[in-house]
């Protein structure tokens, strides 16, 4: 069911959370709410599960608005970061107690618990506690709990966070395995780019309560709206440099690089430069030295400072012979820099 | 066992400071079936001459050891549960509801539970007497459960502060209505604290001595405590082998409370931890 909040405002008290945000989840669509800490992502799922009052605008599910209903009715199906499970209850009571608050038949409970808990493929673990489950267990209990009631719109806030590395990586293929065989529409809170990249259709990235650039993942990866979203997204990070656009993009360190075809500006410009663009592969143009080299396994991220000033990162293939202390002079991509005004937005 | 060897010392001294208690504890179990000759230590012949008043009135003017247990009983039952009932509700609100004023109540909560409340006795005595509740079992009931309660609502509003508020947020998304949500999701979690203020606030009514002899003088609520102290001062030559006898009597159940209930007792200083 499509998801349209309108307006969205949030006080508490005298302070300002989020203003006049607008947000359009599609029907089936699994939707990734992006930011650094205290941008507002919980502060907007809370409001839309119904937890928080809305200090203003609208929330709609499909047609129905629901600003105003309390969270009870509301058709939303909630994991929490901690996963809340009720621990005096087995799981099979965990997973069936949103049915058994609506009087459901115990039998019609049963045949649903096993439904779910074939879906989230626990369905040898129903008479054991949320104590005497793994993370990961109890991370597919609290989605069974979550998503019983068939809910108009299911909300994750964090859901990997209390994950280990391996797990993390398990589970963000089954939520994406599970929201895309039942349809359902999904959206996840998260501060990692990582997993909002991977899951979702679609990221709202946040930034002190606004929606700074809302894409599908490569799209805003490639095609960032200002520096902000260009620095959050990636991994390693993208490099700024500072530059004056003349003839070329000038480093003001004695260096220069082509302009990229299209750019129009001139003047101070910030540039900013991913690290798979910058390396030996794009033939030569910038001189420096290598004053870092970090193995992670299958690549390398190299640090390098540049001739004159300025620091820029690399990432190689594993194997690479290239050592700290050594200089080198590597190409740009000239076509893929992402020029920003001073004030940030894109040029 | 290498905690117990590692902290013997440790025993061997809380064990010598003990053992004037024990000693005592042993003669007043002896002394009430044996009297001893004056100037002996050692006990007599085996005689049940002082537990005489578990079979005969020791005084018509009072009524029999039954009655002031079963009043004793039913004045720490009654306390008990007033306590417990008040301060679950009281405790998770104070724990969870934004109310106007909740700090001050927090403060004052702390600040009662530290007060000699034996200086408002008069006070209370003054209020019993007007509404007619003086010298009655459910007067003293009241009061002592007033007095108990800053220290049950604290100690309550601690379990709930243990219970994760997702847990009720997951209730309330499932559908449940508040009040659904604390009798069915929030009181499991916070059972041990229940358990435990109920033992406690009822072993408290038990002992209780000064709220009794002061409110409910009369023969007709008259509980163990008082009952003692009765015995001890009516008669002008003191029977102390009856009085201990009686004490033992009295003592018997608080035992075996404390032995059944151990684990509970415990959990009011873990904040209700568990597996
Ligand atoms: N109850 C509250 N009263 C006052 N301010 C609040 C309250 N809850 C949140 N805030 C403020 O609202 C802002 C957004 O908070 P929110 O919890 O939504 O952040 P977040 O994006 O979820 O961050 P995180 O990733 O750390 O969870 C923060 O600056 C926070 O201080
Ligand atoms: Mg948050």
């Amino acid at each position: 069911m499509e998801l349209r909040l309108e307006k969205f405002t949030k006080r508490f008290g005298e302070v300002t959370v989020i203003e006049d945000m607008d947000l359009t989840v599609e029907s089936g669509e699994m939707m990734a709410l992006l930011g650094p800490s205290g941008c507002g992502k919980s502060t907007t799922l809370f409001a839309i599960c119904g937890i928080h009052k809305m200090s203003g605008g609208s929330l709609h599910f499909g047609d129905r608005n629901v600003t105003t209903m309390p969270a009870q009715q509301r058709s939303v199906g909630v994991v929490f970061q901690n996963y809340a499970l009720y621990p005096h209850m087995t799981v099979e009571q965990n997973i069936g107690f949103p049915l058994k608050v609506q009087r459901v038949s115990k039998s019609e409970i049963r045949e649903e618990v096993a439904r779910l808990s074939d879906l989230v493929q626990i369905g040898n673990l129903l008479d054991r506690r949320p104590a005497q489950l793994s993370g990961g267990q109890q991370q597919r209990v609290a989605l069974a709990r979550a998503m019983i009631r068939k809910p108009d719109v299911l909300l994750l806030d964090e859901p990997l966070a209390n994950l280990d590395a391996k797990l993390r990586l398990e589970m963000r293929s089954e939520i994406r395995r599970i929201q895309r065989e039942t349809g359902i529409t999904a959206i996840l809170v998260t501060h990692d780019q990582v997993e909002a990249m991977s899951m979702c259709d679609r990221i709202a990235l946040m930034k002190e309560g606004q929606i700074m650039q809302l894409a599908a993942p490569e799209e805003m990866y490639a095609n960032p709206s200002s520096q902000f979203v260009a620095g959050f997204l990636g991994n390693p990070p993208i490099s700024f440099l500072d530059a004056v656009a003349g003839e070329r993009l000038d480093l003001g360190t004695g260096q220069s690089l082509a302009r990229p075809f299209g750019l129009e500006a001139t003047g101070d410009v910030v540039i900013g430069i991913r690290p798979e663009f910058f390396g030996p592969q794009h033939g030569t143009g910038l001189e420096g030295e290598v004053i870092f080299v970090e193995p992670q396994g299958r690549e390398e991220l190299i640090d390098v400072r540049l001739e004159g000033g300025g620091e820029i990162r690399s990432v190689l293939p594993a194997g690479e012979p290239v050592k700290p202390g050594e200089r080198i002079n590597w190409g740009v991509a000239t076509d893929r820099i992402l020029a920003f005004a001073k004030d940030g937005t894109r040029l | 066992m290498t905690a117990n060897a590692r902290i013997w010392h440790l025993v061997l001294v809380l064990a010598a400071c003990s053992t004037p208690l024990m000693i005592m504890y042993v003669f007043q179990v002896i002394e009430s079936v044996a009297e001893s000759d004056p100037g002996s230590l050692w006990p007599g012949e085996l005689d049940f001459e002082n537990w005489r008043f578990l079979w005969e009135r020791i005084d018509t003017a009072r009524p029999s050891i039954w009655v002031a247990t079963f009043n004793t009983f039913l004045f720490a039952c009654a306390t008990a549960f007033l306590v417990t009932a008040l301060s679950t509700t009281a405790g998770y609100a104070l724990s969870r509801l934004n109310m106007p004023g909740r700090p001050y109540f927090l403060g004052g909560l702390i600040i009662l539970h530290a007060f000699p409340t034996i200086t408002l006795i008069i006070a209370i005595f003054i209020i019993l007497q007007f509404l007619g509740l003086f010298d009655s079992l459910l007067g003293i009931i009241l009061v002592k459960a007033a007095l108990e309660l800053p220290f049950g609502v604290w100690i309550m509003k601690g379990f709930y502060d243990t219970v994760p508020w997702e847990i009720e947020m997951a209730g309330v998304q499932d559908g449940a209505s508040r009040v659904r949500v604390w009798w069915e999701l929030v009181l499991p979690q916070v059972k041990p604290g229940l358990a435990a203020l109920l033992i406690i606030s009822f072993l408290s009514g038990w002992s209780e001595f000064v709220l009794p002899l002061v409110l409910a003088p009369g023969t007709s609520a008259q509980v163990l405590s008082t009952y003692m102290n009765a015995v001890i001062q009516d008669d002008t030559t003191a029977d102390f082998g009856l009085f201990k006898a009686i004490g033992m009597f009295y003592s018997i159940p608080v035992i075996i409370i404390y032995l059944l209930f151990q684990k509970q007792l415990m959990n009011i200083y873990g904040g209700g931890t568990k597996g």
